[in-house]
């Protein structure tokens, strides 16, 4: 096994997040009921036409800046013929000769070290129908014919299972970031094929490769490589030879499985797309896509640990999902205004409390995320532990009231009484209450155990019903217990 | 006067007698129908009755009412049956298509109906517009309304044979290669192919994309002028619709042609048969007479046209024709077997012109001979491109026959495909260029009629609208082929 190197190489077809078809008007989205998200065009009915979306375009340029390819000037969309029944027209529209992207690289992280994936190319395609079996029959649904896609086809440059899972990870995440995809597997958004080959250690020339398709999660991808790595492998070692071929992973065989006995030589006859003229992308265009690039999350986590005081750990916790990564910035935002923190300061505040208290009760669906509370409530909140008004445990019984009634904290406080008790003077009454009370203890501390300052401490809490300020009972305390 | 004189009167006239409230729109529509149905040179595929009626009531109560009227309002017009047009039968004169119910409306079926057109039938054609002769239709040849036992050109022969046998004042047909334009020239008509991008692809069934324009059939440049503006203009849904200035089209008809360069490559002119060549003579005389000057030019590329023509079409309709797969529409045959059976099953019953060119482009198209054919056609179309701006420097529009011969009968060239495809020698060049060209009327010869061809610049149909007008005027009116307002259909509305 050790005497063999694996050779592997990713194509992901991702789903543009578009609010319509690559070619038509129709709804881009998942889950209508079948056949209802349909038109002439998405359909190839006789006469139709396709015409290009062009927010579908400013997605795949968004994608190229993030990754770093070239974006070619002038691009052609090609018939790719085949003849099967999702597919509408006999063919699929997509990039062949001159595709949008070529070149860029995926930033990925591997054991702790950053690495760099190269990728090929990236172009754009509309996706095929889906074929249904229901009662022995095999039925089509349209809804998911021409939705915009982009394949991204990467260098076969990794070296395993785990390496391809971080490439993915790491993918997804930049894809999903700058909005391009919503990076669900299970719903087929984000979708993996991967050419595997073996060749022996040093050996430059590239083995034969098997395609291994429709695997739709993470862990699968590993597993699938890793055993067909494995397998081939053995093969080699047996005397045999590795067929190209089509195979798929078997999750509870636990192992790659031969999708078709014998493969086809498949012409596609690719030719330019005579319905759509080349596609021309000019600097301007260019220019404004770069201009609504969001921030990529490496470089979000960079900044957060560089000026937000956040470790390393708390930035990947954050920046895990956009919605969340917004969410935290706009509460530390908004507590360096309310507060006049320092952002360092506010950010670690905020970091702390959005990953102790907001994050439990927050639901995330695709890039979507409810939250319990709005981020400039939190803020708000927050800036009022810092301004004195209530101390850091009241602050999570208000948190509680604010997501049960969605009231501002500021009206619970208030409402409820909750300020915490400042007034020297109310202090020192309750604080002459409670040494009178315990002369014993008194007695104690002045005795040189000072330790019993917690009890008194705890006493004047319990009769403030916690809303005194603690730094100010500590002072009153030893002032009146020096006082003898 | 009775609906029958007015729908003779031709698309101008019919709408002007509509508009003045000389004939109904659905006296004319009725008269239309009438002789629709008893159609005997097989032109029509299919009758739009109920549907033509109501419309037609609808123009009526709309000038009743003294609302302005469009430009075609009651004007009865027939349609290729390749053209998409809701709720009405769309076969392509196609096995595959037979019974097959369009949903939605062509870019050019809405502009007709916005602009109050009737439309009143379907009409015979070659199958998928595969033909130069009509003789590939699914439902037989069409007859020629000049001698019924020769072709009406193809592959839009039943628009050009309603047309010419007054069934219709005007129709609309597609043109691929050359299929408005040599059925005009062996009926006797007016038609013209649109600068490429001029009028919308959306709703017409695709034979070849890069080629496909469609064009209007009328009996006077005039009346293809009015039904071109009705129909000409971008199109947000056909990606290669252009956004191009429209010109008052029907005013270049009367326009004249004083100063008009009129490029002739008389080395091209050799193909021709002496009769046409004669009458081309004569058209390019009577211009000249009208103010025209004639210089020669070349066209060094134009004789690659079939060749490259022949590649191009078939590989880009190969892929046009794989969504007829028995799948969502159309016809299914199933002889048991699986989805392969399947597919050949019912991919057989292609017509054999069909199955020829999608054999051809399929290889044109494949691994290894994509370079050496398709590739190389598509250079090769580059330079004819070239040969055109070289020569519209000399030059306004090209002046050539639009068909070698005058209309040839029927069955002479079915068996032999090579000599069919050279009847499209004098239209191919333009279609590759992606120039607007018309066909007009260059007289009988041995009672037949001929058809000049003009090709113009991209975008510049109005000066071939001028060139046809000038045309017109100097010699007159082709006498009909038909009795001249039946007297079965003459209408018991009598005469006014």
């Amino acid at each position: 096994m050790s005497a063999w190197e694996a050779v592997v190489g990713l194509e992901v077809h991702a789903q543009l997040r578009t609010r319509t078809k690559l070619f038509c008007a129709c709804p881009n989205e998942f889950g209508a009921p079948p056949n209802t998200h349909v038109c002439p065009v998405c359909l190839g009915l006789p006469g139709a036409l396709p015409a290009p979306n062009e927010a579908a375009i400013d997605l795949a340029l968004r994608a190229a800046l993030a990754l770093g390819g070239e974006v070619r000037e002038r691009s052609v969309f090609a018939r790719k013929s085949y003849f099967y029944p999702d597919l509408a027209k006999g063919y699929q529209i997509s990039q062949f000769a001159l595709p949008i992207i070529e070149g860029g690289a995926v930033p990925m992280a591997l054991e702790g070290e950053a690495r760099s994936a190269a990728l090929t190319r990236i172009h754009l395609e509309e996706d095929a129908a889906k074929n249904l079996h229901v009662q022995g029959e095999t039925v089509v649904d349209f809804n998911r014919a021409g939705t915009p896609l982009i394949e991204i086809v990467g260098e076969p440059v990794l070296r395993s299972g785990a390496e391809a899972e971080a490439y993915l990870r790491a993918l997804r995440e930049v894809l999903v970031f700058i909005g391009v995809n919503d990076g669900n597997l299970e719903e087929g958004s984000f979708r993996c094929d991967a050419n595997v080959s073996i060749r022996p250690k040093g050996e430059e020339r590239l083995g034969t490769r098997v395609e291994l398709k429709n695997i739709n999660s993470f862990r699968f991808v590993r597993k699938a490589i890793d055993h067909e790595v494995a397998r081939q492998a053995a093969l080699r070692e047996s005397g045999g030879e590795v067929v190209q071929e089509t195979r798929t992973w078997d999750e509870r065989q636990e192992r790659t499985v031969a999708m078709r006995g014998k493969e086809e030589a498949h012409d596609y006859r690719y030719f330019p797309d005579p319905d759509l003229p080349p596609l021309v992308v000019d600097a301007a265009r260019l220019a404004r896509a770069e201009e609504t690039l969001p921030e990529l999350p490496a470089a979000m986590r960079a900044r957060w640990v560089e000026t937000l005081g956040l470790t390393a750990q708390d930035a990947g916790v954050l920046a895990a999902h956009p919605a969340i990564a917004a969410y935290f910035e706009a509460v530390a935002t908004g507590l360096g205004e309310a507060a006049g923190l320092k952002p360092a300061k506010a950010g670690k505040k905020a970091a702390n409390f959005v990953m102790a208290e907001v994050l439990r009760e927050t639901a995330t669906e695709g890039v979507e995320a409810r939250f319990p509370a709005a981020a400039p409530e939190v803020a708000a909140l927050l800036a009022l532990v810092e301004d004195g008004t209530i101390n850091g445990k009241i602050a999570k019984e208000v948190f509680a009231k604010m997501v049960a009634t969605g009231e501002p904290p500021k009206t619970i406080v208030e409402r409820e009484g909750l300020a915490q008790v400042t007034d020297t003077a109310a202090i020192e009454a309750v604080v002459r209450e409670v040494l009178a009370a315990n002369p014993k203890q008194v007695e104690q501390y002045r005795g040189g155990k000072t330790a019993v300052l917690g009890f008194f401490v705890g006493q004047v809490m319990k009769a403030t019903r916690g809303q005194a300020n603690p730094k100010a009972v500590n002072e009153i305390l030893r002032a009146l217990l020096a006082e003898g | 006067m009775s609906a029958g004189r007015w729908l003779d009167a031709g698309v101008v006239g019919a709408a002007d007698a509509v508009a003045a409230g000389a004939v109904t729109a659905e006296a004319l529509v009725g008269e239309a129908l009438g002789r629709l149905r008893s159609d005997p040179h097989n032109a029509v595929l299919h009758v739009d009755g109920e549907a033509a009626l109501e419309a037609a009531q609808q123009v009526d109560a709309a000038r009743a009412a003294g609302e302005a009227l469009g430009p075609l309002a009651g004007v009865p017009v027939a349609l290729k049956d390749n053209l998409c047009q809701r709720g009405t039968p769309t076969t392509c004169a196609s096995r595959l298509l037979e019974g097959w119910v369009a949903p939605y409306d062509a870019h050019v079926v809405e502009r007709l109906r916005a602009a109050g057109a009737m439309l009143v039938a379907k009409t015979n054609m070659d199958e998928f517009a595969m033909g130069s002769s009509n003789e590939t239709s699914a439902f037989g040849p069409v007859k020629n309304p000049w001698d019924p036992a020769r072709a009406p050109g193809g592959s839009s022969g039943g628009s050009a044979a309603a047309v010419a046998a007054r069934l219709v004042p005007g129709a609309l047909g597609s043109d691929t290669g050359g299929s408005v334009r040599q059925p005009a020239a062996f009926c006797g008509l007016f038609a013209l192919k649109p600068t490429y991008g001029r009028v919308s692809r959306y709703g017409l069934v695709a034979f070849a994309s890069s080629l496909d324009q469609v064009g209007p059939f009328a009996r006077s440049a005039r009346d293809g002028a009015r039904l071109f503006a009705a129909i000409a203009g971008r199109d947000g849904r056909d990606a290669t619709s252009a956004d191009a200035p429209s010109a008052d089209w029907e005013g270049a008809c009367a326009r004249g042609v004083e100063g008009l360069r009129v490029g002739v490559p008389r080395a091209l002119l050799e193909g021709a048969s002496a009769g046409v060549r004669a009458r081309i003579d004569a058209a390019l005389e009577a211009l000249k007479d009208a103010g025209a000057t004639l210089v020669d030019v070349t066209l060094p590329h134009a004789k690659h046209g079939v060749s490259v023509y022949y590649l191009v079409a078939p590989a880009e309709a190969s892929s046009n024709l794989a969504r007829f797969d028995g799948v969502r529409y159309g016809l299914r045959v199933e002889e048991g077997g699986g989805l392969d059976a399947m597919y050949e099953a019912t991919r057989a019953r292609f017509g054999p012109e069909v199955k020829r060119r999608i054999l051809l482009g399929t290889y044109a198209l494949s691994a290894g001979y994509y370079d050496a054919y398709y590739l190389r056609a598509q250079k090769v179309r580059t330079l004819i491109r070239r040969d055109y701006d070289a020569a519209f420097e000399a030059c306004d529009v090209v002046a050539t026959p639009t068909a070698p011969t005058v209309a040839f009968p029927l069955g002479e060239r079915t068996d032999d495909p090579l000599t069919m495809y050279l009847s499209d020698v004098y239209t191919l060049p333009a279609s590759l260029a992606g120039l607007p060209a018309i066909s007009t009327p260059a007289g009988l010869s041995e009672g037949l009629p001929t058809g000049l061809q003009l090709v113009g610049r991209a975008f510049d149909e109005a000066t071939l609208f001028a060139a046809a007008g000038a045309l017109e005027k100097a010699f007159g009116p082709l006498p009909s082929p038909v009795p001249a307002g039946p007297g079965e259909h003459a209408g018991e509305e009598g005469a006014s």
